[in-house]
């Protein structure tokens, strides 16, 4: 019988701990697959922040660097001026990249770093417990802005995918979804295509991953899909922001 | 052949020749010569310098060039150090080798430059989190500003922690000759434990976070046996007259250089005064403090602080000691009349 | 053999030019030497003092308060340093911009000198330094006018290599005031 579906060689045959309904598990699996088809399982380092990201680990069979809250694009960026034949990205959440460590992430895309960085944007703190990110939707209701987040106080949802597209060191910079198979499609030949800017050395990549986390938003799966789908969405166009097609930054 | 070289420089050009290619920095008085020299310099030997946007990603570039397996370092001073300090305690968690230079600057806050010793107890006993110890070395002249990064880049390597070089402002600035060449060849370690990636061996993975149960007391006492080790082997420290010294002084960096002098005028006056300066000062010389304490009963610790090497000479010390203590915080500089002063008071 | 010196003025006097010469030429004597200069804020200040340290010992202190000689250069720098000066130490003033009826000591050795007009008559204000560096080659025994020479082509910057005759002068026409 012949097998249509498989495990990709670089996901480990592991249990997930995540939470039923996440969608980490679907960016690993995308990850995976493009660094199975691009055969560079054994030059690519990855490079997990702090929050439900860190545990990259567990799951894809390549060498791994913790970093620190923040700062993976500042880890990627000495990992990579050290070994610039390897592929190196970082995997960062919104309390990771778009809070704590925008400096790092702007300043790494502006130097046109050759790294790429995998963003999931979940609009709450997972692991801490669902509290505010710059990108919980206005209204929405987390543990630290109980009755909504207010435009007022809080601000307003931070667009990471765009602002990063404005920096002339940057190769590609995409959002796209994880929750329904069409959006899967689309992000894989997003990261297929970050992974290639790297491979090609046109600078700094990065895609945006709207992500589901029902337990935090405190709905069920499904209609964690949907509140990506309607809510979401409208907020955190999907698409291309930025694509060089050539080495037009010579 | 000796050359007049200021201290900040024959830091950095200690650093070109122990082999570090990669330097990751942002500019805070009064260390920017060291930045300066190694941005004209390391494009020369191949090297890598990136003005990072602050002192949070320079620790930070550290640790994923140290991961990879480079030797790597970036040096601040004050308020630079204190945001570093998360990635001190990563880099020790994660037990990747790393130098670190503190041309120390004075605080509490913007402070001032001129030079002190107030960030001891910030380099020595922590800083950052968790249960941890920096290796700090404390150069006193131009030529230790060399030698001394040379050999931090080797206890680094070879203890996977990261060393602080820990210097005040007078030695990085002031000028001496100096053999801008290594004593010994530099040999830099394999690291097979480095981040490569897979190739041709199982996936590696370097980290911090042990969740499971017990796995970080596991961590902690490892990283403490470790700590044991450089305490048993690492001790560097320097004595003058402690053979018929009746007081012994106890100095590191610019005091040490003062209280020379100092005690050479007083022998010239039949006072039997010695030194002992540290120059580990993690690990300490405590056991060398507690077996002259047996002895010379009488000990003036002199700083450029308000008393924090004290705490560490006065744990050392044998019982029935007396420690006391000559301070200058704050941009003071004790003149050697100064500390004749204060051991004359003691006699 | 233990000398320690002072040399103080205001920024563009040269006063880290003479006192690198005094360094390297003691180094190529085979001495021990600290050179301390000014730093960081007062680098903008204005302000320029150096210590500078020679032993044929292992030097402790870089820093001293009773100098075996003075060099200074403008008022400041004169009433600043003048009470720490060592008894019997050298005092090398630049008698163009300095009062010494400020401060008198009379238990020194005084070499005053009009280094600015001197350095005219040669050519060029900026040899002032050179003239006060002459005279402290004259009243001080650690180095002569020929271990300045057999250094000035390392310490002055290789776009001013063709001061160094004019330099060579002035020190010798200090020499010869003093």
């Amino acid at each position: 019988m012949q097998a249509v579906f498989t495990r990709p060689k670089t996901l480990k045959d592991t249990p997930t701990h995540f939470c039923p309904g996440c969608t980490h598990g679907i960016a690993h699996r995308i990850v995976a697959e493009v660094i199975d088809e691009l055969g560079i399982r054994e030059k690519t380092i990855g490079i997990p922040g702090v929050g439900c990201c860190v545990f990259l680990y567990k799951y894809l069979d390549i060498d791994v660097l913790e970093a620190p809250h923040g700062r993976a694009p500042a880890c990627a960026t000495g990992m990579k001026r050290v070994l610039p034949d390897r592929i190196i990205f970082a995997y960062q959440g919104d309390g990771d990249m778009a809070a704590i460590g925008t400096s790092e992430v702007i300043h790494a895309a502006n130097r046109g770093e050759n790294i790429t960085v995998i963003y999931i944007n979940n609009s709450v703190y997972g692991m801490t417990g669902g509290q505010m990110a710059p990108t919980t939707l206005l209204g929405q209701q987390t543990t630290t802005t109980p009755y909504g987040r207010n435009f007022r106080s809080e601000g307003y949802p931070i667009r990471m995918a765009e602002m990063l597209a404005t920096l002339e060191g940057v190769a590609y910079s995409a959002r796209v979804a994880l929750h329904k198979p069409k959006y899967v499609m689309q992000a894989k030949k997003a990261v297929e295509k970050a992974f290639m800017m790297q491979i090609n050395e046109m600078g700094f990549s990065v895609v945006e991953m709207l992500s589901t986390c029902n337990t935090n938003w405190r709905v069920s799966p499904t209609e964690a899909i949907d509140k990506l789908e309607n809510e979401m969405i409208p907020y955190f166009p999907l698409g291309v922001f930025k694509e060089r097609t050539g080495k037009d930054f010579l | 052949m000796r050359v007049l070289t200021k201290g900040n420089i024959a830091l950095a050009e200690g650093a070109i020749q122990a082999g570090c290619r990669y330097y990751f920095g942002y500019p805070i008085t009064p260390q920017n010569d060291i930045p300066e020299y190694l941005a004209k310099h390391l494009p020369r030997v191949g090297g890598t310098f990136i003005p990072a946007e602050s002192e949070i990603a320079s620790i930070n570039m550290i640790l994923g060039a140290s991961a990879a397996g480079a030797r790597a370092m970036t040096s601040s001073s004050g308020p630079g150090i204190s945001l570093m300090q998360e990635g001190f305690s990563y880099l020790a968690g994660s037990e990747l080798p790393a130098v670190i230079v503190n041309i120390m600057r004075i605080g509490p806050g913007l402070g001032g430059i001129a030079p002190t010793q107030g960030d001891y107890n910030q380099a020595v006993h922590g800083g950052g989190h968790g249960d941890y110890h920096n290796i700090v070395l404390a150069p006193a002249s131009c030529q230790e500003m060399f030698d001394l990064t040379i050999k931090a880049f080797e206890l680094a390597d070879k203890y996977r922690n990261p060393a602080m070089i820990l210097a005040d402002a007078m030695v990085g600035q002031f000028q001496e000759p100096c053999r801008l060449t290594p004593k010994e060849p530099v040999v830099i370690p394999e690291k097979p434990w480095a981040l490569t990636g897979a190739m041709g061996r199982p996936a590696q993975l370097i980290k911090s976070l042990f969740l499971g149960p017990g796995e970080m007391e596991i961590h902690n006492l490892d990283l403490k046996k470790k700590y044991d080790t450089m305490e048993q082997n690492e001790v560097m420290y320097e004595t003058r007259h402690l053979d018929d010294a009746d007081i012994m002084i106890i100095a590191f960096g610019t005091p040490s250089r003062i209280a020379k002098t100092a005690i050479q005028f007083l022998r010239q006056e039949g006072v039997r005064a010695g030194l002992l300066r540290p120059i580990t000062l993690f690990p300490f010389p405590s056991k060398a403090i507690h077996e002259y304490s047996q002895r010379i009963k009488k000990i003036l610790v002199v700083e450029m602080n308000t008393g924090q090497m004290l705490r560490d000479v006065q744990l050392a010390c044998h019982n029935g000691t007396r420690v006391y203590f000559y301070g200058r915080p704050g941009g003071g500089i004790p003149y050697p009349d100064d500390i004749m002063a204060q051991v004359k008071k003691l006699l | 053999m233990y000398y320690d010196m002072i040399m103080a003025g205001f920024g563009g006097q040269g006063i880290q030019i003479i006192s690198q010469l005094v360094a390297v030429a003691a180094i190529n004597k085979g001495y021990e030497v600290t050179y301390l200069p000014s730093y960081g804020v007062e680098k903008r200040g204005g302000r320029t003092n150096v210590f500078v340290v020679i032993s044929d010992e292992e030097i402790g202190s870089p820093i001293t308060n009773h100098p075996y000689s003075l060099i200074v250069m403008d008022q400041i720098a004169y009433d600043t340093y003048i009470h720490i000066l060592r008894p019997d130490g050298l005092l090398v003033a630049n008698e163009s911009l300095i009062d010494t009826t400020t401060h008198r000591r009379n238990d020194i050795v005084s070499c005053c000198l009009f280094c600015n007009e001197e350095a005219v008559k040669l050519g060029n204000p900026k040899l002032a330094n050179m003239i006060a560096l002459g005279a402290l080659l004259k009243n001080s025994n650690v180095l002569t006018v020929d271990d300045i020479k057999k250094v000035i082509e390392q310490v002055i910057p290789e776009r001013l290599a063709h001061t160094i005759p004019a330099n060579m002068q002035a020190i010798r026409h200090g020499y010869e005031l003093a």
